[in-house]
């Protein structure tokens, strides 16, 4: 018997990809979020970000297992969330950049909680009813998340001299990455073309005007667009994820098919 | 007493568990103001389904008897239970009341 668990390969298939992409941003941001248990600067947030953690779990899980099912090789959602090598992940590069400080952390929340919103807005009427149902729960969930993180960027950048600068700081670093949520392929076209969900391209235009509508209220700006492309979604991710990976896994490949 | 540099207030929470009950004490939290006061009720007394709806109101506005004065305030109810109202008989129709 094996002493550590191999890992796994799973399908190019474009429906089984774009469903990766999702659950697999939410897998690693519920990740990211989590680190910050027993960390947050006062305890009625620490289980806030606590809950939109598990939030984010529980749509990874639901997307995982339906990516599974699809893939057709008998992957559950722990095999799929354990078992794979850093460049099988599918998630965008935003999401498993170090957490940072705490205005780094809700403003990345709030990038990408509005992305989810209105991803899960338009996969509602996906022609994948599983996929549909899990975007009417989550969509709820999304909404949360958007309000409590634009609530604390607009705190931070109305706070006092040190949160404001924190949280320009965050918008300068964190702005550039984006880019890649938008920028569609041919996983989009098939997602589009087969009616399993929008290419992500086209929801640039609402995510901006949201992303804008807040800003604006913290008496800041969205940053120009810059030729920088991460590329998370293909599979080359940045250093930090093999780090992320090694915590994230070590469980499961120290101990194959542990359970609680 | 300068409030910007103190802990944030201190905030009671109040859940109602499904319509049609009131809403019940449940416990404390600190908050910046009220709209992040009902943000962190929610997170922190909701998480398992217990609510509805929340109410939060700040602790230093509400007025709470002197617990010196119980006995004058409470003791005096204790032999007096004509106060109850089952001394009367209810015509059939009523039914529970």
């Amino acid at each position: 018997m094996a002493a550590v668990q191999g890992s796994i390969q799973v399908s190019a298939a474009p429906n089984v990809q774009y469903l990766l992409r999702i659950g697999d941003s939410a897998l690693i941001l519920a990740q990211r979020t989590c680190e910050w248990a027993g960390h947050a600067p006062v305890l009625e947030e620490d289980i806030a970000l606590a809950n939109m953690a598990l939030d984010l779990l529980g749509q990874a899980r639901a997307l995982l297992t339906r990516a599974g099912q699809l893939e057709g090789s008998g992957y559950d959602e722990d095999q799929l969330a354990f078992l794979r090598e850093a460049r099988d992940y599918r998630n965008v590069t935003l999401v498993e950049l170090p957490r940072g400080d705490f205005a780094m952390t809700q403003l990345r929340n709030v990038v990408m909680a509005t992305f989810f919103k209105l991803l899960w807005q338009r996969l509602a009427t996906s022609s994948d009813s599983e996929l549909a149902a899990i975007a009417g729960k989550a969509v709820k969930e999304a909404r949360y998340h958007q309000q409590h993180a634009a609530d604390w960027v607009i705190r931070l950048a109305g706070g006092t001299d040190e949160s404001r600068k924190r949280t320009e700081c965050a918008l300068a670093e964190l702005w550039r990455y984006t880019a890649e949520l938008f920028a569609s392929d041919a996983v989009d076209n098939y997602a589009a073309e087969a009616q399993l969900g929008p290419r992500w391209g086209e929801l640039r235009e609402p995510w901006l005007h949201e992303m804008t509508q807040i800003l604006d209220e913290a008496g800041l700006q969205p940053h120009a667009d810059t030729p920088f492309l991460s590329t998370g979604k293909n599979g080359a991710h940045s250093e930090h994820m093999g780090l992320l990976l090694a915590e994230m896994q070590h469980l499961q490949r120290a101990y194959p098919g542990g359970v609680w | 007493m300068s409030e910007s540099r103190q802990e944030w207030p201190l905030w009671e929470v109040f859940v109602r568990s499904k319509s049609g009950l009131d809403h019940k004490h449940c416990g404390s939290l600190h908050a910046p103001d009220a709209k992040m006061a009902i943000q962190m009720a929610r997170d922190v007394y909701t998480r398992r389904q217990e609510g509805t709806s929340v109410w939060v109101v700040r602790s230093e506005h509400i007025v709470a008897s002197d617990p010196g004065d119980k006995d004058m305030y409470f003791d005096p109810a204790e032999d007096k239970v004509y106060r109850h109202p089952t001394f009367y008989a209810l015509p059939k129709a009523v039914d529970h009341m």
